[in-house]
């Protein structure tokens, strides 16, 4: 669905991005992973078209995202850290976005906001919410159109254990829905049962790119946090 | 665009706007005095305001752009979309400001093409502040680039062309003089409307030849087309480049 070429991105001399090629398909949920600075949302907002990259091309559906706009439509973004104009309510920001794109979709996906009771916030002004309560409306955003493609920048950083809960088993429904899910994360025991593909990230270097049975075959762990541990400590020696 | 019509600073502009205009009118007893008085301040005022609000709006909008940014938005239409909305709000405020005074007092031609350029000039200066606050990503920076630019074209470029006369005074520069001034947007309203005064006859010889030149049809045509130009050039660089920026 969401195919990378040779993609390179450079801030200043950091070289965010060096030559990255991936390929996504429907029904996977990937969890991107590497260390800070590995060039993880760099490569997420290169897709989003937030980042123009350098050389290299990115294909979603076959079409190339260069100068096109529409793809967009198809993806729901939850960023790391969700930043909204300070002085408009909860309500206003949903109807914001209802207003760009409703037009688009035919059924709008309110179990989050339910989920998260964020009907009793909707007059609170955003820079008022609590960086957790932000989230909550970020990631309700991101569901809120039913996108083919959910991509999640650390979805669950900043969030309590419940609302944690009630977001992986949104994921895990979504995924049974045949949908594509990226999924990055430093806490990959939230992650666990979700998982399928694992794409590890160092220094904006692709290292590698598996399924995770191969993953825990290979390592012969059985938790993911620990397969990842045995490899990180592997390539740093 | 309404949380901008909304802003406490804009209200304010248009009400210090309203009050120069109406005081200055009253207390002159000729209305060309009046208008001339109140030219020097719009050719000041106009300006620095226009794009210092709008340098700071864009600024405090970065979060709101990064979030329209990842939706199935064109970055040209959003971008746009910011530079209508800034310029139509800060021309309402110059036209209730400014405007309503000069149709009280001075409902003539001069009076009619000072609200024109006084919209212009705020457009231009919209246009000039996307542009910079679209290259600097430090607000603090943007900020001060904004003053700088304002400082450049109401003092420093008057100062360089004095200077550039005096230097080459024995040339005749006259006619060059005509090209230079359509270098700067607020000479180029200044000229415009101090030849509707009748007192470009105290400007001395540049002065007729700028009669000769700006006073006909012709001249008012290449003058709106330059600040046209001034509109444009500004627009399509920062939209340009909004295009291709990294959020």
């Amino acid at each position: 669905m969401i195919i990378a070429k040779n993609i390179t991105k450079q801030f200043g001399k950091l070289k965010a991005l060096d030559d990255i090629s991936v390929q996504c398909k429907k029904g996977e949920c990937i969890i991107l992973i590497g260390p800070n600075g590995s060039g993880k949302t760099t490569l997420i907002k290169t897709i989003l078209g937030m980042v123009i990259p350098d050389s290299g091309c990115i294909t979603f559906n076959k079409k190339d995202i260069a100068n096109d706009w529409t793809y967009r439509s198809q993806i729901g973004y939850m960023p790391q850290i969700g930043r909204y104009p300070e002085n408009m309510t909860i309500g206003h920001v949903f109807e914001m976005m209802k207003d760009i794109r409703a037009d688009k979709v035919s059924s709008l996906d309110e179990d989050l906001i339910n989920a998260f009771g964020i009907p009793k916030l909707m007059n609170k002004k955003m820079r008022t919410l609590s960086g957790g309560t932000t989230q909550k409306v970020s990631a309700a955003l991101a569901f809120l159109f039913n996108p083919e493609v959910l991509i999640l920048d650390e979805p669950t950083a900043g969030l309590d254990p419940i609302a944690t809960e009630i977001l992986k088993e949104k994921i895990t429904l979504e995924k049974k829905n045949g949908k594509l899910i990226l999924v990055t994360s430093h806490v990959l025991s939230d992650m666990d049962e979700l998982v399928t593909e694992v794409i590890y990230m160092q220094d904006g270097k692709l290292q590698f790119h598996q399924s995770i049975d191969t993953l825990k075959n290979e390592t012969g762990e059985a938790k993911l946090s620990k397969a990842i541990a045995q490899i990180m400590s592997k390539q740093s020696k | 665009m309404t949380d901008i019509l909304q802003s406490r600073i804009l209200v304010v502009y248009t009400l210090v706007l309203l009050v120069t205009a109406l005081s200055l009118f009253g207390l002159e007893d000729n209305v060309n005095k009046g208008i001339l008085s109140l030219l020097n301040i719009v050719l000041i005022l106009v300006p620095l305001f226009s794009i210092i609000f709008s340098t700071i709006y864009i600024y405090n909008s970065a979060e709101f752009i990064e979030l329209l940014v990842s939706q199935p938005l064109r970055r040209r239409s959003l971008w746009l979309s910011f530079l209508i909305g800034l310029s139509v709000s800060l021309s309402l405020a110059f036209i209730i400001g400014i405007g309503v005074p000069i149709l009280i007092f001075q409902i003539n031609i001069v009076g009619l093409l000072m609200m024109l350029v006084g919209v212009l000039l705020s457009i231009i200066f919209v246009t000039i502040a996307l542009l910079a606050a679209v290259q600097i990503r430090d607000k603090a920076k943007g900020i001060g680039m904004a003053i700088f630019l304002w400082m450049y074209f109401s003092l420093l470029f008057d100062g360089f062309v004095l200077f550039l006369l005096f230097q080459f005074a024995d040339y005749p520069l006259e006619r060059p003089m005509i090209l230079v001034s359509a270098l700067n947007p607020i000479d180029l309203g200044r000229i415009l409307i101090l030849l509707r005064l009748d007192i470009s006859a105290m400007m001395g010889y540049t002065g007729a030849i700028f009669k000769d030149f700006f006073g006909t049809i012709w001249g008012l045509f290449f003058s709106f087309l330059i600040l046209g130009l001034w509109i444009f050039i500004p627009a399509y660089f920062s939209t340009r480049k909004f295009n291709r920026k990294d959020l």
